[in-house]
């Protein structure tokens, strides 16, 4: 079988950094990481470590030392794939991690593929369906609200939650069941109340999951913000600012569109999707250059306008700008720029609809108080820990089916309907539900209905 | 004499007679042997055939082409078509029948059969050639060869009988039971467990008070289960009465309760939990004052009544005292009492599909010895235990029903996957597809498959075929005849419904939980025309019309879901693959599915201890 081998990966970041770490796993990983390694204590072996521990000592290469590392041992099944694993921290070299790498290989390792580890994992039952998906949305984590969230759910967060909605629904579907199966018998039947009381629950519950991926979508992939205004008013001394204040430049990516590249930044801890920046970036003039549509499809993707201005510009136009970007339901901000040169009275028209704030992109003046008004408009300052928050498409196509299923329960319960219509809309509540942790139904119902009702002619 | 077989099957109960019938129609030579040619098809427990989830087990049989509806319709005294009330997946017939005329009508049907025989003896012995059985030798010394054996002996594999401390060693009340087989078998590794179930007592009519009684008649227009439309009964119809036990009825009871052989450890067999005798009821539920019991007449004419609900192993004194506590029961004659029967069964998770042992070649096992209880369970299994033999014999592919075609392909998918820890009874509840396999369209379903190997009837077909065009003809009507508001106003109006304020197409009404089809059928002049243009199941054509306009949403939605899940059941596992390499899965998982080795991962999916996390192990390994 192909998962016996022994694979091995660097697991912090490519490239250079003050360590990295590479990880060994599969049944001869602690005999192959032995083969290169030479202990401090001579005659101490990995093999001969408890797990969870660590040795000090060197990478060999014939002889020779290739750096000074610390080596920790995971024994199957304790270890993060369920294999036996071994992570060697070494020094962040691009010609050290690949050293290693080559000298694992050479004695018996394979270069593990992508996501090879966590399909590992999975494979010897140490997370389920959503778990894994969570391990990649953590790899990918961007951001420590992402991370958070990801985190719980690697932990079981989320298939707990839904284990708790299934218990429920089970007892929902025993009750209906009996009055099915069993209504030539005297059974009492099922408490139309009591399932409407129970129905609203996980309703709740359902609906709460499926309106936190709007959150999730965003913690994921990052908050939408276009930053707009006409040309000079120092769009890109903002940005600049913004990304130099919090040094904290994810990446930029590249977009659909030849010239179109949007910066992700973290401001405390959440992530931001500076939209289309390359308009920004290449010239100053963009409004100019492709028109006023353009602007108008940036608003469009984005969740935070930041309509940028400058002392004394044309308050008319923009006014009108201000409420074409209100009346697509946008978050605005509107920032004065220059407020090292000049500080702008916000009209009293404006206070109430949006937030305003004065700035200097040049000085950084104000920007941390601009950066508050950005996290509150993210709404996203509260996340705990615990919450369960839905990340992933096929998860939330589940659940919305789902949820479907249960407005007809309810609807039913309303009209009175037969209890085997509401019983197949239960099922497949369950049935949806099932789908995200890869759990089947199987027949709990009929144990649940004797264990509760006395049944039986 | 002749004593080459194609097919024997040993045991004449409801499984071995539906198993004798669909070889023999197959046309393979068959033989059934039975130790008392008077008691074919003998119902040992209530006179009743159907009921909530067997009423659509005996229309499948009947689509398929068995005998079961053919006998129960001809022999019934009380049609009734339970759960009306609810939607169309629930509706569920149920008859109460002649138990002596059934019998009598069972052996008429399997006599007509030219390619059965039948032997009366009993069978002590198979012959086996290795892995392989070849033949069974009966009590006087014959000994006869077969292709294939099908083994349905019900409760009479070393069948124990308990009333108090009284037992009685017999398959039924004064029949004796059959041994050596169960222990020829256990040298093959198959499990053999002990299982238990009860009957009531039967009381004489002549002395209870029915004036005391709530009387449950039948209905009028009565539903039948076979699809053939020239079954007629003639029967005298009767009524079934209820009473209700109460606490002198308990108290009685429980004096005897340290002479049960339930409770003093002697009955070791494991009894069904939905079907619990009533000292098991006032036990288990002790909070309840009343339990309901239901006097069910046994024939046209006789005065004898069943006792459902009071199945009991105790003392027949205490049955006795117990009895007359009751309402109109003051007085009341038992003719015989009721008791507990302890008897064999074999782990069915050792058979495949078709029933056929996956330890020994060429034998089957259907019904109770597979660890089911029930008439319709051991018939279904019957017949498809004899479908299965017989095919084997002409080497023809082998015939298997799925989850989403028939309870019965419910039934053996469970009894094979997930084995039994009780005595195994149809639940709707069981089936995931409840509203795809429903009593009205058992023949659409079935019948075609059926006929493409050869066992229903032409005329079978041909009926189910056209009724499935009138079905499509009213079905048109519907959707395409408008009707103005003063042609039925009134009438809705009667109903309280809304009244019409335009032209409206008849779907529209049809689908107003207060409008049936019947009532548009008797106010439409044009669409009763078109009823008349019918020349069978006139009634049954609408019913189903009337079902797939009202309930469309519900059937398609469950469709949707049978297609997703069935597509794991096309993923086939290699019959050599080796569990014992993959480490990734549960040690139990790989255990059960070393035992049960599933063709398919939707068969692994359902076996109890295999986790879904399992599946996805299997899915990767098979490059899903």
């Amino acid at each position: 079988m192909s998962n016996t081998e022994t694979i091995c990966a660097l697991s912090t970041a490519q490239g250079q950094g003050a360590i990295a770490i590479i990880r060994l796993s599969g049944e001869k990983s602690i005999e192959i990481a032995d083969r290169i390694f030479r202990a401090k204590k001579k005659s101490k072996k990995i093999i001969s470590q408890k797990s969870f521990t660590l040795l000090f000592g060197q990478i060999i290469e014939n002889n020779n030392p290739i750096d000074d590392v610390l080596v920790s041992v995971f024994r199957s099944p304790h270890s993060f794939t369920g294999e036996n694993s071994v992570e060697i921290s070494c020094h962040g070299s691009i010609i050290i991690q690949q050293k290693i790498l080559q000298l694992l290989v050479r004695s018996g390792a394979k270069i593990a593929k992508p996501g090879e580890f966590t399909q590992r994992a999975f494979l010897n039952g140490k997370m389920d369906l959503s778990q894994a998906e969570a391990v990649a949305d953590l790899i990918a984590a961007r951001s420590e609200a992402s991370h958070k969230v990801a985190l719980h759910q690697m932990r079981g967060g989320f298939s707990g939650d839904l284990q708790n909605l299934r218990k429920q629904l089970l007892t929902f579907i025993s009750m209906v069941e009996l009055e099915l199966d069993f209504s030539e018998e005297d059974v009492e039947f099922a408490d139309r109340k009591q399932l409407s009381v129970l129905i609203e629950i996980i309703d709740k519950d359902i609906k709460k999951l499926n309106e936190s991926f709007r959150l999730g979508n965003v913690i994921k992939n990052g908050i939408p913000v276009a930053i707009v205004g006409e040309p000079n008013v120092g769009k890109s001394t903002l940005l600049n600012t913004l990304l130099n204040e919090e040094k904290a430049l994810v990446s930029h990516i590249a977009g659909t569109t030849r010239d179109a590249i949007e910066d992700l930044i973290s401001i405390s801890g959440v992530l931001f999707r500076i939209i289309d920046t390359a308009g920004i970036r290449q010239s100053n003039d963009f409004v100019e250059n492709l028109g006023i549509e353009r602007t108008m499809q940036k608003i469009d993707s984005a969740q935070i306008v930041i309509l940028l201005t400058v002392p004394d510009a044309n308050g008319m136009e923009f006014i009108i700008m201000a409420n074409e970007i209100l009346k697509k339901n946008k978050k605005l901000i509107v920032v004065f720029n220059k407020m090292d040169i000049k500080k702008t009275l916000v009209p009293d028209i404006f206070a109430s609809d949006f937030k305003t704030v004065n700035i200097s992109a040049k000085t950084g003046e104000n920007i941390e108080e601009l950066i508050q008004e950005i996290l509150i408009l993210s709404e996203i300052d509260s996340i705990n820990e615990n919450d369960t928050i839905i990340t992933n498409l096929r998860h939330f196509e589940a659940l919305s089916l789902a949820q479907k299923a249960t407005e007809r329960v309810k609807l039913g319960l309303q009209n009175n309907i037969s209890g085997d219509f509401l019983a197949q809309d239960i099922r497949e509540i369950m049935h949806y539900l099932g789908e995200i942790t890869g759990e089947i139904t199987t027949d709990e119902i009929l144990g649940n209905i004797f264990k509760n009702f006395c049944i039986g002619k | 004499m002749n004593t080459k077989y194609d097919v024997i099957v040993i045991g004449a109960g409801h499984a071995g007679s539906e198993a004798a019938a669909a070889a023999a129609n197959l046309g393979v030579k068959t033989l059934l042997i039975t130790m008392d040619m008077t008691k074919i098809a003998q119902m040992s427990c209530n006179p009743a055939i159907g009921g909530i989830a067997k009423g659509q087990i005996v229309r499948e049989i009947d689509a398929l082409g068995g005998y079961t509806g053919i006998v129960s319709d001809i022999t019934a005294i009380q049609f009734r078509m339970l759960n009306l009330s609810k939607g169309p997946a629930m509706w569920s017939p149920r008859v109460q029948s002649d138990r002596m005329k059934f019998t009598y009508e069972w052996r008429h049907q399997l006599e007509k059969l030219s390619n059965l025989d039948f032997w009366q003896d009993t069978a002590v012995s198979l012959i086996f050639d290795k892995n392989k059985v070849v033949g069974v030798n009966t009590s006087m010394g014959l000994s006869f060869s077969s292709k294939t054996v099908i083994l349905t002996n019900g409760t009479f594999l070393n069948g124990l009988m308990h009333i108090g401390d009284v037992k009685l060693k017999g398959g039924r009340i004064a029949e004796p039971s059959s041994y050596g087989i169960s222990e020829q078998i256990k040298e093959y590794e198959i499990p053999v467990g002990r299982m238990k179930t009860g009957t009531p007592a039967r009381i004489d009519g002549r002395s209870i008070d029915f004036s005391q009684l709530i009387e449950q008649k039948g209905d009028e227009n009565p539903h039948y289960f076979s699809f053939l439309p020239n079954i007629k009964n003639t029967m005298r119809q009767r009524s079934c009465f209820i009473t209700h036990t109460n606490e002198e009825t308990h108290d009685i009871l429980r004096t005897g309760f340290e002479f049960s052989p339930l409770f003093n450890g002697i009955i070791k067999g494991i009894g069904p939990r939905y079907c619990p005798s009533i000292e098991d009821k006032i036990v288990t539920f002790s909070t309840r004052d009343a339990h309901q019991l239901f006097l069910e007449p046994e024939g046209e004419y006789t005065e004898e009544y069943y006792i459902n609900g009071f199945s009991s192993s105790l003392p027949l004194e205490i049955q006795y005292k117990a009895l007359r506590k009751m309402k109109g029961l003051k007085n009341a004659k038992i003719f015989r009492p009721g008791y507990a029967i302890e008897y064999d069964y074999f782990d069915p998770s050792l058979l495949n599909l078709t029933l056929e042992s996956k330890k020994i070649e060429n034998l089957y096992f259907a019904g109770q010895v597979n660890g089911t209880t029930g008439y319709e369970e051991a018939a279904a299994q019957g017949m498809m235990a004899g479908i299965n033999a017989a095919l084997k014999v002409k080497e023809r592919e082998e015939f298997i029903l799925r989850r989403d075609q028939a309870y019965i392909g419910v039934l053996i998918d469970d009894l094979i996957n997930k084995g039994v820890d009780e005595p195994y009874r149809m639940f709707t509840s069981r089936a995931e597809f409840r509203i795809l396999l429903r009593q009205d369209n058992a023949d659409i379903r079935l019948t075609p498959l059926s006929h493409a190997i050869g066992l229903a009837s032409e005329q079978r077909m041909r009926i189910a075929e056209e009724r499935e065009i009138y079905v499509n003809r009213t079905r048109d009507f519907i959707s395409n005849f408008s009707i103005e508001p003063e042609r039925i106003n009134p009438q809705l109006e009667a109903i309280n419904s809304a009244p019409l304020n335009q032209k409206r197409k008849i779907s529209t009404l049809l689908l107003r939980p207060e409008v049936s089809i019947f009532f548009l059928k008797d106010y439409i002049a044009e669409f009763n025309q078109l009823y008349q243009t019918f020349e069978h199941s006139n009634n049954s054509v609408f019913e189903q019309a009337e079902i797939l306009i009202k309930y469309d949403g519900y059937i398609n939605r469950e469709k949707v879901i049978a297609d997703k899940l069935q597509r794991l059941d096309y993923v086939r596992i290699p019959d050599d693959f080796i569990y014992d390499d993959l480490e990734s899965l549960s040690t139990e998982a790989r255990q059960k599915l070393v035992k049960h080795r599933p063709k398919t991962i939707g068969q692994a999916s359902r076996i109890p201890g295999v986790s879904p996390s399992d599946i996805n192990v299997l899915l990767v390994f098979m490059g899903r």
